[in-house]
């Protein structure tokens, strides 16, 4: 093991760029090897273990996806789609997270809310593709209907937990240091229960894209679900393949930016303390 | 003068299942403006049960507490509290903005807020820890900070409910020493709870010895003819140590075979 002595003495000789390139690869190293092999394997197994047009390699489905970007066909249905999933999800975390605070901290109104979201969260959004639709149409209010409908419980439900989390005696301090019960709400229920909120939200994004394909497959005129069931339709199995990598690179990236600011948020909060 | 009076307390608990239990009864004591008044008993005995009614996040069943004369209805920043146990702290708060927490609700300016709360940071020495989270501290250090925390403040008086029972035997004694000179700086009048003769001994100008649960009381209490720095080797000192010994013993015994 280098003593700290060595390890700068070393670093120091490396210079700057050297311990850069370090550090990005201690960082993101793992997740590129990760990737690469995952497409490594999806190219031997597509063409010793399968070969055929049915499963096709990643290079065609890479090439296919070119194609796709410069004539904006893929922008064009990843746009739709990623519209009405922040649509959705920004009105159901904003309509969520005061419910679930009030849910959390007033018992009265979690008595009262509770058969509601008790009732409704186990009814699956993919189940009300079929009622939304009737009620909204094709167009794009049924969508976020969904979305949202995907969202508020799962955002409602976490934030409440949080805030029943919550250790009484960080209540009782914040009273003893001369805190209102605004305060308390402002200056200790809301920032305790931040993470809470950032992980329903993040389980609600995820749930989101089961939905919005679900519903495009379903009824739409454009979106990643509308070209999955085209090239169902034409057997354009290139494309699915497009629109599935599309969809998976999608949450990948949305996800990896909630546990980033979950992390930058509550990283320095842990439950024990 | 006395600035807190335990008028004939008692506080009986109702379980889920609808049973009654008297933790304390005819809890009576009058706590100096300026003193450390210890408060020692068996566990169980119902000490927590004492400050929280004092602290006012619980009401007593029967008497009445007074503090300055009137009676106590609920928590106020005029009885600050040290917890046992660090999940009081804020964990999503520096150290330093956990201890000028008290003097943000007050809209102390910004400045003026940090000033204070470095003071008291280094008072219980903490120079330098001011930017780390308490999820980045040890055990001790949290405990200086609830600590820093109140005395920011500036309480009429400080509760605190065995501070250091969950530290090493020598961050303890370093800790006693610590509030024992932030005590005589301040003056500030203290509640000490603690089950450690020594610790009340070494920390305490008197000691009120509780009996053992249930219907506890005041058994008695001691006071502490010791001035400055006290040694636990001083023959003063173990005179006291015995005699509150004495006084405590029966009470463990009784709150043991209870217990069976
Ligand atoms: N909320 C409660 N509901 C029911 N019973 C309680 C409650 N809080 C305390 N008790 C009971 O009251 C008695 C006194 O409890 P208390 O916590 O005051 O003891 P203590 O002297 O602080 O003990 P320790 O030294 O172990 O902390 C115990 O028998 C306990 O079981
Ligand atoms: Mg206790």
């Amino acid at each position: 093991m280098p003593t700290p002595d060595t390890a700068t003495h070393r670093s120091a000789l490396i210079g700057a760029p050297g311990r850069a390139a370090r550090r990005l690869w201690s960082a993101y190293g793992g997740y590129a090897l990760g990737f690469v092999s995952l497409f490594l394997i999806w190219q031997w197994a597509s063409l010793y273990l399968v070969s055929s047009v049915l499963f096709p390699p990643p290079t065609i489905v890479f090439r296919k996806a070119l194609v796709l970007v410069r004539n904006g066909v893929l922008l064009e249905h990843l746009s739709a789609s990623l519209q009405r999933i922040l649509a959705g999800f920004i009105a159901g975390s904003l309509l969520g997270v005061p419910i679930g605070l009030a849910m959390g901290s007033f018992r009265p109104v979690r008595k009262l809310l509770e058969p509601y979201t008790e009732f409704l969260r186990f009814i699956p959004s993919v189940a009300m593709i079929t009622v939304a639709v009737i009620w909204f149409g094709i167009g794009e209010a049924s969508k976020i209907f969904l979305i949202i409908y995907t969202t508020i419980f799962i955002v409602i439900l976490n934030t409440a937990a949080g805030v029943s989390a919550i250790a009484p005696n960080k209540i009782r301090a914040a009273q003893s240091l001369g805190a209102t019960r605004a305060q308390i709400f402002f200056h200790v229920a809301l920032p305790a229960t931040v993470p809470y909120i950032l992980t329903g939200m993040r389980l609600a994004m995820a749930n989101s894209f089961t939905t919005i394909v679900a519903a495009e497959l379903i009824a739409a005129n454009d979106g990643l679900g509308k070209m999955l069931w085209d090239g169902r339709l034409f057997m354009l199995v290139d494309e699915i393949f497009v629109s599935l990598v599309t969809l998976g690179l999608l949450g990948f990236v949305t996800d990896r930016m909630f546990r980033w600011s979950i992390y930058t948020f509550a990283g320095k909060y842990s439950p024990a303390t | 003068m006395s600035l807190v009076s335990f008028d004939d307390v008692g506080k009986t608990y109702r379980s889920l299942q609808g049973v009654d239990y008297q933790a304390v009864e005819h809890f009576s004591v009058e706590i100096e403006v300026g003193e450390f008044f210890c408060l020692l008993g068996p566990s169980g005995c119902g000490k927590t049960t004492v400050l929280k009614m004092l602290a006012g996040f619980e009401a007593p069943t029967s008497g009445q507490i007074l503090m300055g004369g009137r009676p106590v209805t609920g928590a106020g920043r005029d009885r600050a509290v040290v917890f046992q146990g660090d999940d009081s702290l804020y964990g999503w708060l520096t150290a330093i903005e956990n201890v000028e927490f008290g003097l943000r609700l007050r809209h102390v300016g910004k400045a003026e807020r940090r000033e204070r709360a470095m003071h008291y940071l280094k008072l219980v020495g903490l120079g330098g820890q001011e930017q780390k989270y308490p999820a980045e501290l040890s055990g001790g250090m949290k405990q200086r900070i609830q600590i820093a925390r109140v005395l920011a403040n500036e309480p009429q008086m400080l509760l605190m409910d065995e501070p250091f029972a969950a530290l090493d035997a020598q961050t303890r004694s370093l800790m006693q020493l610590e509030l024992a000179n932030i005590w005589q700086a301040t003056r500030t009048t203290v509640l000490f709870i603690t089950h450690d003769i020594d610790e009340a001994v070494t920390l305490g100008k008197r000691i009120g010895v509780m009996e053992a649960g249930p219907r506890s009381r005041v058994k008695g209490v001691v006071e502490v003819a010791l001035d400055g720095a006290r040694r636990r080797t001083d023959d003063p000192f173990l005179r006291y140590y015995k005699q509150v010994y004495e006084m405590i013993r029966d009470e463990v015994a009784k709150s043991i075979a209870r217990a069976d």
